[in-house]
């Protein structure tokens, strides 16, 4: 099957990964309040999966289709977590 | 080219060789076991009155440099691929080997943390919650890296006999998405585990 591959850039995508590291590590040791730094620290460990997972997995090449199959049973896992959420609300509200 | 080989590229699904689509479905049920494995991390977390802060037991600039080592084995991955995409066999060879010793020096450096956690520390899974979770999601996730190594040796061995091709490689990509995998879900642990 002869296909034509185009490749992300392979190296930016290696330092962005390596400096949301850092500042992962520097959100911890800065002394932030405890809400503001556990909020920081979830969307920039989401968006460095996100960014394994577009480029290095090649998921912006894919179908439509693929990304869906891939995407949709995601949601479950949000779903199972506000699921436990009455067990555990008490402690939060 | 093998029959299997032969077999799996000769069909498209959804725009691509089955294998990949084969492999996709597979890392989707794996990620929400590890989903189920995150979510009762943290409710049992948010639901617990003491829990440990984590940087106080767990040693933070280690594991950081340990993540540093997984992604670094992510891009040389995606340079072996990028080798045999351009008809390079000894390029794919040296990369893939680079990846594996990239797993291999993770698994070393999670073996030093567990036999300074388990017998320096006197941790144990039955202890509290917190080393409960802990031991369950490190552990799984370094189990997930042992079969990458084994998976990743294993394409090397077949790169070696002259299985992949510039045109016929579409496993080393298949093994790459395993690989990467992996590494995506070291970071969401790394994150929720050691540093939140």
């Amino acid at each position: 099957m002869e296909q034509t591959h185009a490749e992300p850039n392979y190296m930016k995508i290696f330092w962005w990964l390596l400096a949301l590291t850092i500042i992962e590590v520097g959100v911890v040791y800065a002394h932030l309040p405890k809400a503001t730094m556990i909020v920081a620290l979830i969307l920039l460990a989401l968006l460095k999966a996100f960014l394994v997972a577009w480029n290095f997995m090649h998921l912006r090449f894919e179908k439509a289709a693929l990304i869906v199959m891939v995407g949709f049973p995601l949601l479950l896992l949000v779903d199972l977590f506000l699921g436990l959420m009455p067990d555990i609300a008490r402690r939060i509200f | 080219m093998d029959q299997a080989m032969a077999i799996e590229e000769s069909t498209e699904l959804m725009g691509t060789v089955r294998g990949k689509v084969g492999m996709w479905l597979f890392l989707v049920s794996d990620a929400l076991t590890f989903g189920g494995l995150l979510c009762a991390y943290g409710a049992l977390r948010i639901g617990s009155s003491d829990w440990p802060v984590p940087s106080q037991i767990l040693d933070v600039p280690l594991t950081a440099f340990n993540t540093f080592v997984l992604i670094c084995s992510s891009l040389t991955m995606v340079k072996a691929l990028s080798a045999i995409r351009h008809g390079d066999v000894k390029g794919l060879r040296k990369f893939l080997l680079w990846t594996a010793l990239g797993g291999i020096l993770f698994l070393s450096i999670q073996a030093y943390e567990y036999h300074h956690l388990l017998f320096v520390e006197g941790l144990r899974l039955r202890n509290n919650l917190f080393c409960a979770t802990f031991f369950s999601l490190t552990s799984f996730h370094g189990a997930h890296v042992l079969s990458g190594v084994i998976y990743l040796l294993i394409i090397r061995w077949r790169a070696a006999k002259g299985d992949f091709t510039a045109e016929h490689n579409h496993r080393v990509e298949v093994a790459g998405l395993y690989w990467h995998f992996v590494d995506l879900v070291w970071i969401l642990v790394f994150t929720f585990v050691y540093l939140v």
